[in-house]
C-alpha cells in the first residue's frame, strides 16, 4: 500500500474523531490542532489499528504529533 | 549573551498553571479544600476527627477493619521494642530482620505459592516487578484505566507499552494477536479498579493471554482480603490465580499498614531480589510494620464472617442510593467500592463538602486520576462499619444530594 492509499484511508477514519471539522493537512497536530484527549487518542489509535492490523504502541505515538508524521509511520509499518 | 538565556528560559513551573487555575477557581467559590483534609484523631477504623468534626470514614480502603485490631497493634508494640523504630537499610544489605522474614512466610501461606517479595509500598510493588520483568523489545498490554503505579513501572522499564479500552476483552486479544513473533509479552490487569470499583473478567482474560503465550501479573490491591473465598482476590474468586504469573498487593487496604508485595511460582522469582532497583535502592519497612502486617495477614486467612458483612455492607449502601437516583460507578455492587458519579467538579466538590458537613468522609476524585474525566465520590466499605452505621450514611447522602440539587 503506498502512502497515498494509507492517507486517504486515515483520513476516512479520522472524519467522526475531527469535531470541529479542522482542515487536515501534513502539519496538522493531534494535541494543538485537533484538542484529542487521551481517550480520543486511544479511540482512533485503535481504529487504525483495526483497520491496517498493525500495533503503533504508546512509545511510537508519542513520535506522532502530526497528521503527516502518522502517515509516514503507518506506510512504513505496512512495508513491513 | 548569557543575560539573553536567563531571561528566554521559561520558568519550569509555569507547566502547572491550568491546574494551579482549576484549583483557585475551586477555592474560590468557597468551598473546603477537598485535598488538605486533616484527620486530628482517628477514633476507630471507621471514625475519626476530621478538620475538627466527629467523621464517619468512608474512603479509607481500610476494607478489614485492621488497622485497630487488638493483637496487629500488640505486634507491632512488641516489634517497636525489640527491634527499634527503623531498619535504615536495603532489604539487600541491612534492612532483612526476622519480622520481614516472617511476613514473606505469611504471605507465602496466604496465597498458597512458593516466592513472596515485600516492597516498601504498593507503589514500589509495581513499579520495581514491571520495569524489571519487561525491558526494551517486551511488550506490556494493559487495561487504559491501570492505577499510576502500573503506568509508571511501563515508563521506566522501556518496554512497548500497548493499551486496551476498559476491561475489553476483544480489544485485548486484538493487540496480542499482532504482537511480533518472538517477542516477550507481559499482560498487566487489576482485580478490583479503583475508581469505579467494577472487577475485571479475569476468566476470559487470563485465558487468552496464556492463548498468546503471555506473562500475566494481576494487582489484586482492592480485592485482597475480601474477594475470594481465602481473601486471595479476583483470580481466586474467578478461578484463575494458578495461571497468574505475578499477584501484586499492598499492605495498606486491608490489611491496614503501608507496604506492597509481590507473590509468584515462577522458579527463577528469588533473582528479583538482586535485580529489581526500586527494591534495592531504598530502605526496607520498620520492624513494627511488618510485624502488623505479618500478624494482619495471618488474621485475614480466617476473616469469613468479616468478608461477609462487609459484603453486606456494600450492597445495602449501593442498592439504597441506586433507589434514591444516585448515578453508580457498576449497576451491581462489585466491590466494596462504591463510586458515586457527580455531574462535575463543583456540584462535586459541594457534594463533598455537604457530606462532611454531615459527618461523612469520602474521597473526591477528579482527572486525571478518573477514567473519562468523571468527577467521583468515591466510598469504600469497612467490615467494621455496622448495618446501623450504613444506615446512616444513606440518611446523609440523602440531606447532602438534596441540599446540593443532585437528586
Amino acid at each position: 500500500m503506498d502512502r497515498a492509499e494509507v492517507d486517504s484511508r486515515i483520513r476516512t477514519i479520522i472524519e467522526p474523531f475531527n469535531k470541529k471539522s479542522v482542515e487536515i493537512n501534513d502539519s496538522t497536530s493531534f494535541a494543538g490542532d485537533l484538542e484529542f484527549d487521551s481517550l480520543t487518542v486511544m479511540d482512533f489509535v485503535a481504529a487504525i489499528e483495526d483497520e491496517f492490523d498493525i500495533i503503533i504502541s504508546m512509545n511510537q505515538q508519542a513520535e506522532i504529533e502530526t497528521y503527516g508524521q502518522l502517515v509516514d509511520a503507518v506506510t512504513g509499518m505496512q512495508g513491513k | 549573551m548569557s543575560e539573553t538565556m536567563t531571561a528566554a528560559a521559561p520558568d519550569l513551573f509555569d507547566k502547572f498553571d491550568e491546574i494551579i487555575q482549576i484549583r483557585e477557581n475551586l477555592l474560590a467559590s468557597g468551598v473546603e479544600d477537598p485535598f488538605s483534609l486533616v484527620m486530628e484523631k482517628v477514633l476507630s477504623p471507621t471514625r475519626a476527627i476530621c478538620n475538627g468534626r466527629d467523621t464517619i470514614l468512608l474512603g479509607t480502603y481500610n476494607y478489614m477493619g485492621m488497622t485497630f485490631d487488638p493483637d496487629v497493634i500488640a505486634a507491632g508494640k512488641e516489634a517497636l521494642d525489640e527491634f527499634g523504630a527503623g531498619t535504615t537499610g536495603s532489604r539487600v544489605l541491612n534492612g532483612t530482620y526476622q519480622g520481614h522474614r516472617e511476613v514473606e512466610d505469611a504471605l507465602r501461606e496466604f496465597y498458597g505459592m512458593d516466592h513472596a517479595m515485600v516492597f516498601s509500598t504498593g507503589y514500589q510493588a509495581n513499579l520495581g516487578i514491571i520495569s524489571t520483568i519487561a525491558g526494551k523489545g517486551d511488550y506490556i498490554v494493559l487495561d487504559i484505566d491501570s492505577h499510576a503505579s502500573i503506568w509508571d513501572g511501563c515508563a521506566m522499564g522501556k518496554a512497548e507499552v500497548v493499551p486496551f479500552k476498559h476491561n475489553d476483552i476483544e480489544a485485548m486479544e486484538k493487540r496480542l494477536k499482532r504482537i511480533p513473533a518472538g517477542a516477550g509479552i507481559l499482560v498487566v490487569l487489576e482485580g478490583v479498579y479503583s475508581m469505579l470499583g467494577d472487577v475485571a473478567p479475569l476468566k476470559e482474560m487470563v485465558a487468552i493471554a496464556k492463548k498468546y503465550g503471555a506473562m500475566v501479573l494481576v494487582d489484586e490491591a482492592h480485592s485482597m482480603g475480601f474477594i475470594g473465598e481465602h481473601g486471595r482476590g479476583v483470580a481466586e474468586e474467578l478461578g484463575v490465580l494458578d495461571d497468574v504469573d505475578f499477584v501484586i498487593g499492598t499492605f495498606s487496604k486491608s490489611v491496614g499498614t503501608v507496604g506492597g508485595f509481590c507473590v509468584s511460582n515462577h522458579p527463577k522469582f528469588e533473582i528479583m531480589r538482586l535485580v529489581c532497583r526500586p527494591y534495592v535502592f531504598t530502605a526496607s519497612l520498620p520492624p513494627s510494620v511488618v510485624a502488623t502486617a505479618a500478624t494482619s495477614v495471618r488474621k485475614l486467612m480466617h476473616a469469613g464472617n468479616k468478608r461477609a458483612h462487609l459484603w453486606e455492607n456494600s450492597r445495602r449502601l449501593h442498592s439504597g442510593l441506586t433507589a434514591m437516583g444516585f448515578t453508580l460507578g457498576t449497576r451491581e455492587p462489585q466491590s466494596a467500592i462504591v463510586a458515586v458519579i457527580m455531574p462535575d467538579l463543583q456540584k462535586g466538590a459541594s457534594m463533598w463538602e455537604a457530606l462532611l458537613h454531615e459527618g461523612l468522609y469520602v474521597n473526591l476524585a477528579r482527572p486525571p486520576a478518573t477514567p473519562a474525566n468523571m468527577t467521583l465520590l468515591r466510598c469504600s466499605l469497612c467490615a467494621e462499619h455496622s448495618s446501623e452505621e450504613v444506615e446512616t450514611i444513606l440518611g446523609m447522602f440523602e440531606r447532602a444530594g438534596k441540599a446540593v440539587g443532585i437528586i
